[in-house]
């Protein structure tokens, strides 16, 4: 009866090996075509001159390497500042129940919708020289737009929310029981925080950062508003394909675009990783918890 | 003061004080600026920037190209999911992280190189120019990024719930009598829609905000090929704030109502899974 039941089902849900070999085929040509052509395009692109004229345009160009340690600089930065956001945020929204927090989780939603050109603008329209605090600014000689901090800015504010989503399920699935626990066998809260949170969320900490590094540094519209695009100064890696692009230096802007995508592939790469070791982890900890049920 | 319910737990008003700081500097000042500096505008000059017909060519591009390529991705997105959940075939590990490029790729390298590979001399250009399919600096040309940028949403929206689809009632479906395509548009594309709605819902609305791609494909050619956050930038670079804002707002307001769509949407698609 079984065995019946089994060739039944799966005589239903396996279609015929044509429409199977059609749809796979369909399958593999959509992504080859939107997605595994235009990779391989870009490096084919840089280094269609040779490699001396490939590390040529990256290294001897003085605002191309000016622009790769500026991204080198705003992406850690904010990647930092979205963790410890992350932290907060989780801690806050995933062990207490207030009012009003609802509104907080939509909020930090907000960012993935909103144009990053309207980011840009609204940090110009507060930042900005003719903004609410311009003059306020001006007047103390601090430099926000068109300067670091506002291409800062302007970046925490289209990957803010990368690393609060990924702790908030994590927490929330994780429980409060084993923190609960600490704090009544006398752990002081920053105890708690380090023996008990930290590492039960590590990994998804790295995960949400991974992402959040992937697209600081491509991050393109709300930089390119607020930063002026002055070639050395304030051209993120971004910024720099579309200068080059724009005065038809092909190989140069393919040059940089090799590096972003190589940056890419290298995210997906640890990504992909850390999926696997979560999901060893989850095993492992289910398998603790069935062991202590039949123990 | 916000309420919360009792625990023992420590740190709330220092977590939840960092983090109303933190969207507050970010996004709530910034956006609410935004809205401030647009209302504050007398009530002609705001409806003249937002009406102007350069203005609603850019909305109505925007929109189409939008709706056209959330479209293409859910057809091309709903396809690639069900492949790479219902059938085996060598390298699919390889092909389902393949789906996550365009998450991952920096939209200025594919604006970059979607412009290079469809024009005259390029690499599918040379193929494609010579039938009339004219794919870089056209409004095709946006769809097909757009396209790209959209349908890892899609696949990545149906996946879980294909996975966990009851295999129960396409096997009732079946002894009572259905055919395969009964099955398929009477039980599975029920219980799949929600998913493909919200997928088509997150790839819509990516599309709307979309720059830095579309600003290297479309040619950026006012009443033809402009999309509204080119339109604003535009009216930024000739120093036309109040414009330019004006635009922003009606952008954002769009995009909030997306937001809403969309959370509502994955609420129906939670509740039909569970």
């Amino acid at each position: 009866m079984s065995a019946n039941h089994a060739s039944l089902s799966s005589s239903i849900r396996q279609d015929p090996w044509w429409a199977r070999a059609i749809m796979i085929l369909l399958a593999i040509g959509f992504l080859t075509w939107l997605v595994l052509i235009p990779v391989v395009f870009v490096f084919v692109s840089a280094w269609s001159n040779g490699a001396s004229s490939y590390v040529a345009s990256l290294l001897e160009d003085e605002e191309t390497r000016s622009s790769i340690l500026l991204t080198l600089m705003v992406a850690p930065v904010a990647v930092v500042l979205n963790v410890l956001f992350g932290l907060a945020a989780a801690w806050a929204i995933a062990r207490f129940r207030f009012r009003g927090r609802a509104i907080v989780i939509a909020m930090i939603d907000l960012p993935f919708a909103v144009s990053p050109v309207v980011a840009g603008l609204s940090l110009l329209l507060i930042f900005g020289q003719n903004g609410f605090l311009g003059p306020w600014l001006h007047e103390r000689g601090w430099q926000v737009v068109f300067a670091f901090p506002g291409i800062l800015l302007a970046t925490c504010f289209v990957t803010l929310p990368f690393v609060a989503r990924e702790l908030i399920p994590l927490m929330e699935s994780i429980g409060d029981e084993e923190e609960l626990a600490a704090v009544s066998l006398g752990a002081s809260p920053f105890q708690m925080f380090w023996r008990v949170t930290v590492p039960n969320i590590k990994w998804g900490i790295l995960y949400g950062a991974i992402l959040c590094n992937a697209r600081a540094m491509g991050e393109f519209g709300a930089v390119s508003v607020v930063s002026g695009r002055i070639p050395g100064e304030t051209e993120t890696m971004p910024l720099r394909v579309e200068r080059l692009f724009q005065d038809y230096d092909s190989p140069g802007s393919f040059a940089v675009a090799s590096v972003l995508t190589l940056l890419a592939l290298v995210t997906l790469g640890i990504k992909i990783a850390l999926e696997r070791q979560t999901r060893a982890d989850l095993a492992r900890h289910q398998r603790m918890a069935d062991q202590g049920e039949s123990a | 003061m916000l309420r919360r319910a009792r625990t023992a737990l420590p740190g709330f008003r220092l977590s939840l004080g960092v983090t109303i700081f933190y969207l507050a500097v970010l996004v709530l000042i910034p956006l609410g600026a935004c809205i401030i500096k647009a209302a504050s505008l007398p009530f002609d000059r705001f409806w003249a920037a937002v009406s102007s017909d350069r203005a609603q060519a850019a909305y109505i591009f925007t929109l189409v190209s939008s709706f056209v390529a959330a479209i293409a991705s859910t057809l091309i997105g709903s396809l690639i999911a069900w492949v790479l959940v219902r059938y085996e075939f060598p390298l699919k590990r390889v092909f389902d992280s393949i789906v996550d490029i365009p998450f991952a790729l920096p939209t200025a390298v594919a604006g970059l190189v979607y412009s290079s590979l469809y024009a005259e001399n390029g690499w599918l250009g040379q193929f494609l120019v010579p039938l009339g399919i004219k794919a870089a600096y056209t409004r095709l040309a946006v769809v097909l990024v757009l396209t790209f940028i959209g349908f890892p949403f899609v696949v990545r929206a149906i996946q879980p719930v294909l996975e966990d689809l009851d295999k129960d009632m396409e096997e009732a479906a079946f002894m009572l009598g259905a055919n395969r395509w009964q099955i398929a548009f009477r039980v599975l594309l029920p219980s799949l829609l929600p998913a493909m709605m919200t997928g088509f819902a997150l790839a819509f609305a990516r599309g709307l905000g979309e720059y830095g791609s579309v600003v290297f494909v479309s040619g950026n050619m006012p009443f033809k090929t402009e999309i509204a956050p080119v339109l604003i930038v535009s009216r930024l670079e000739s120093f036309e704030y109040a414009e330019a804002t004006a635009i922003a707002v009606v952008l954002l307001s769009i995009s909030m109502s997306m937001l809403v769509l969309i959370n509502l949407l994955e609420r129906w698609s939670s509740r039909h899974v569970g």
